[in-house]
């Protein structure tokens, strides 16, 4: 079990001093997966061993040049919504099935600068649109903590192979929670960043306005890591902030645990309604002594209530838009043209191609959109959504972070949640505000209820990542929750 | 009036053939002629996970185009989705501009002053919009009916385009021509555009009569045909009314080879695009400061250059406006102009027998050959004597099509013109003596003696001075007299 479940900022280390430990690791990753992974099911596509092995070398010979690579040799599982260069990426969908980018996500391009090697491309909700990851079109993840329930969604893949030691890091994607909610339900821990810190380029829209690529790894320091790796200004993506310095977070993260400034933490009173018993539980429990230590207040912002209802006007509004270029015309799931129309051909393309929530978010939106109805809904949702961030900013000016629950239940059965889409939308209550205003927000583990997984989520203004880590970092010290194993 | 009741607004589609590149990526926009599906990127092919990234420049010439239409313009630039499937259409959207909720066209309210008859007339412009081009589609087994299949090519797929839409401010073909005219001069003379590439400039036209329907004419490809089209819509629209019909609110196709239109759809409703700002793409705010760099770098515009061609060169309105027209054609009256004084005969030279030919052979501007130095050289032989009008007007097609010297030309085929008096008279002795009864004939009958210098002239091939040879002529018949 060495150098599975060991922070990659140590192995980092590490393999500068002995750049040939890289492939003694790689080999217990490998195996480790080969052990597990029929069990937890967290990979679409995993790269062979020989192709890992050879980026590896390379790696290895970048370091014995000389060159310091931050993510020296570390093995990183990518959500399967990121383009990779040559390698399939299916958002989970039978129509992007045998879809292969010519193209690499500008985050993969920084990974790979930085030494960093993927190690295949994980389950997902289809197109990023689930809190379960059981609409991916091929096969449900199991969460390595009972594997008879989700690990959460949509990026419950890439949770679901941290926690279980296939992967050191991972890369999710965050439109209303998504790395959030599969990071809680697997005691992990994940980051969604600001709003255009992190370049979409590559990143397969689901809802452009709400979309962000984020880190996850099994302890703090590691989100950190990975997160000075890929935030940056990128102009490939029109909405990424300009002139944004690269900055190493975990430098920033260790500097601010030894200053321990004292905290304002706001707790929105609105946020914490619908919490199962024992979940609230612990939170409370944590809170208390982060709150003995710092500021922390009760607010009320009323507004919140609306924030879940217009975050699915807003994506699934999105999503008709971004998912009409699915059509078998230039690429994925393809059939018979010749001597049809191309109506027919379309029609039987994404009849086949998507999945039934797929199906639902594309009608809804396109909808929504329609003239008649547009302001009516569109309009209106845009108008929470300015509320909602007038309303928040001015939080933020007396609070320095907020701190919610990530998801206001443990992780249901497979199966259990999907039958009732209204209980399936509600959990994302919590996550979907930080997505609404473009802020910060992060997810760590606060403990267990019923032996399941319950996480703390600390928000914050844009641009306060550390502070975000900072706060977790303090969960993390609370708790002694980090780099877990689940009894698999 | 013939054509009371007429309404005609048009839409114009113009490619900013002078970007170096497409709207949103960095392919050039040289595509024509190159093999299919060899001008792309994942952007401009709409692979999933792409995002736009605007071109800044098209939006400068964007703003140029609005500030020379007298466009008020708006201070932001907003892209929205307008969406409808079609295979030549990456996204199945097509990234374009809108007027309404949360969005706006780069610019509204403007209006361009044209000439029809020697009438002034203001066409409203309703707004301008940059947008992508899509794709191509071929059909290679057949047309769009009977095709078996169809390829599509995207090399021009995200191409920028700017869309200028008018009110329906005009009433004839003529007028929908003049306009036109007017206003691919001032975008050439932008330097935005050039409208003789294949595709580069495409018109729809909506024209309605009476309280018909509106029907709206789909990709017409010049304005010739703009002209032709709408005279085509016009009686066919007032036969049916003519037989009792009602003219439907359709959508049809000009099929330029047969100089018809033909329906293509009946449109019943109002298409529903679904537009919305797009997400990946925020608003580009319009500064004051750079209007201000945008307007100190406007070059002249055809108004104020037809004024100035009148104070400097002396030309009077009409052939200024008829050489500002045509940029090209102005441009070289001007290269012409620095190398030869007498510009009235450059202008005469340039609008009549020159732009017959240039028209004759179909030529674009590109295509012509004659170069200023030589057009200067043939007027100023034609000064000189050494060729006469006649002469001009055979060498000119050689000219404009091959570049031909004048002088060589001449010299080739020894069509100098005969002023030696010498040996005209010679000739005229002889012709006076072979048609001795026309010569007697010619005592009396002044008219007769164009009959001798035509006898002249035949002889020499045309090449004999026609003053000198009548002077001759004249003088020879007086001998005739004494002798007699
Ligand atoms: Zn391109």
């Amino acid at each position: 079990m060495k150098y599975i479940y060991e922070p990659a900022y140590k192995l980092v280390d590490l393999f500068h001093q002995e750049p040939d430990k890289i492939f003694d690791y790689i080999d217990a990753v490998f195996n480790r997966i080969k052990s597990v992974e029929s069990k937890v099911k967290s990979y679409i596509t995993l790269r062979s061993y020989d192709s890992v092995l050879k980026e590896a070398e390379e790696v290895v010979l970048r370091i014995k040049k000389g060159e310091h690579l931050p993510l020296a040799g570390i093995l990183i599982a990518v959500k399967d919504n990121i383009s990779t260069r040559g390698l399939r990426t299916t958002c989970a969908s039978r129509i992007l099935e045998n879809y292969v980018p010519p193209y690499d996500a500008t985050v993969i391009k920084m990974i790979k600068e930085a030494g960093g090697i993927v190690v295949g491309k994980t389950n997902m909700d289809e197109f990023a649109m689930g809190s379960t990851t059981e609409n991916s079109a091929f096969f449900p993840t199991h969460n390595p903590w009972d594997l008879t329930r989700v690990p959460g969604g949509s990026s419950g893949g890439s949770a679901a192979a941290i926690s279980a030691g296939e992967t050191t890091l991972a890369l999710g994607s965050d439109t209303g929670g998504s790395i959030r909610c599969p990071a809680a339900f697997t005691a992990t821990v994940g980051l969604k960043p600001t709003y255009g810190l992190v370049s979409r380029y590559g990143l397969i829209a689901y809802a452009s306005s709400l979309d962000q690529i984020g880190p996850m790894a099994r302890n703090v320091h590691d989100v950190a890591l990975l997160l000075s790796i890929i935030a940056t200004h990128d102009s490939l993506d029109s909405t990424s902030i300009p002139r944004i310095q690269r900055c190493n977070f975990l430098m920033e993260l260790l500097d601010t645990m030894k200053k321990r400034p004292r905290l304002k933490i706001a707790l929105v009173r609105e946020l914490w309604k619908g919490v199962e018993e024992d979940v609230g539980k612990v939170l409370h429990n944590v809170l208390d002594k982060l709150c003995s230590e710092h500021m922390c207040e009760e607010v009320s912002i009323p507004i919140v209530h609306y924030a879940l209802p217009a975050y699915y006007v807003i994506a699934m509004a999105e999503a008709s838009s971004n998912l009409a270029r699915y059509d078998g015309v230039r690429y994925g799931l393809s059939t018979t043209k010749e001597g049809r129309n191309w109506i027919e051909v379309f029609s039987e393309v994404r009849s086949k191609g998507f999945g039934f929530e797929v199906k639902k978010r594309i009608a809804l939106g396109a909808f929504i959109l329609s003239a008649g109805y547009q302001e009516q809904y569109y309009i209106r949702a845009l108008k929470v959504r300015r509320i909602l961030k007038v309303e928040f900013d001015k939080l933020f000016t007396k609070f320095d972070v907020i701190a919610l629950p990530t998801m206001p239940i443990k992780p249901p059965r497979l199966g259990e949640a999907i039958t009732d889409p209204i209980k399936l939308y509600s959990m994302d209550i919590d996550t979907v505000l930080a997505n609404m205003i473009g802020s910060p927000a992060v997810s760590v583990p606060a403990g267990f209820a019923n032996a399941l997984p319950v996480a703390v989520q600390f928000m914050g203004k844009p641009l306060s990542e550390t502070t975000l880590l900072y706060a977790a970092s303090l969960i993390e010290e609370i708790t002694k929750l980090h780099d877990l194993k689940p009894p698999l | 009036m013939a054509e009371s009741g007429v309404k005609i607004g048009l839409e114009i589609h113009v490619q900013l053939t002078a970007l170096k590149s497409k709207l949103f990526c960095s392919c050039p926009t040289d595509y024509r002629g190159k093999p299919p599906n060899t001008n792309i990127c994942p952007v401009c092919l709409g692979l999933p996970g792409v995002l736009p990234v605007v071109n800044r420049k098209a939006i400068e010439y964007a703003i140029m185009v609005a500030l020379a239409l007298n466009c008020k313009l708006s201070n932001k630039v907003v892209f929205v989705r307008k969406h409808y499937f079609y295979p030549d259409l990456p996204k199945n959207y097509q990234i374009s501009q809108y007027d309404g909720i949360g969005s706006t066209p780069l610019c509204r309210d403007g209006y361009l002053q044209i000439r029809v008859n020697g009438k002034n007339k203001v066409v409203r412009i309703r707004r301008i919009n940059i947008e992508e081009d899509p794709g191509r589609l071929t059909y290679p087994t057949g047309d769009i009916a009977t095709s078996r299949y169809s390829l599509v090519d995207y090399n021009r797929s995200g191409i920028a385009l700017l869309e200028i839409v008018t009110e329906p401010d005009i009433h004839t073909p003529q007028e929908a021509r003049a306009f036109l005219t007017k206003l691919v001069s001032i975008l050439e003379h932008l330097g935005i555009t050039d409208i003789s590439l294949e595709g580069a400039f495409r018109v729809d036209a909506n024209i309605s009569i009476g309280g018909g329907g509106r029907v709206e004419v789909k990709n017409i490809g010049s304005i010739k045909d703009v002209e032709r089209a709408l005279s085509y819509e016009i009686l066919r629209q007032r036969s049916i009314v003519a037989k009792g019909g009602v003219v439907k609110r359709e959508t049809r196709h000009w099929d330029s080879s047969k100089r018809i239109t033909v329906s293509l759809r009946v449109k019943e409703t109002e298409e529903d695009y679904r537009y919305f700002p797009d997400p990946d793409l925020p608003p580009i705010t319009i500064s004051d400061e750079l209007v201000k760099q945008v307007m100190e770098r406007m070059p002249e515009l055809p108004d104020h250059r037809i004024k100035r061609f009148m104070k400097q060169y002396g030309l009077d309105e009409y052939r200024a406006t008829v050489l500002v027209m045509e940029k090209w054609l102005a441009d070289l009256f001007e290269s012409v102009a620095k190398l030869y004084s007498n510009y009235k005969r450059i202008a005469d030279l340039l609008i009549t027998d020159f732009m017959r030919w240039v028209n004759e052979f179909r030529l674009t501007p590109r295509d012509v050959k004659a170069t200023p130095q030589v057009l200067a050289k043939l007027l100023r032989l034609l000064d000189q004597g050494v060729i006469s009008i006649k002469i001009v007007k055979e060498i000119l097609p050689e000219i404009i099509s091959k570049g031909v010297d004048p002088e060589d030309y001449i010299k080739k085929k020894r069509l100098t013109r005969i002023a030696d008096e010498e040996y005209l008279r010679n000739i005229v002795r002889e012709i006076i003596h072979k048609n001795r009864k026309a010569a007697l004939d010619a005592l009396t009958n002044p008219r007769a003696i164009n009959y001798l210098i035509g006898m002249v002239m035949k002889q020499t091939r045309g090449r004999a001075d026609p003053s000198i040879t009548a002077k001759l002529v004249r003088e020879e018949l007086a001998r005739l007299k004494e002798e007699k």
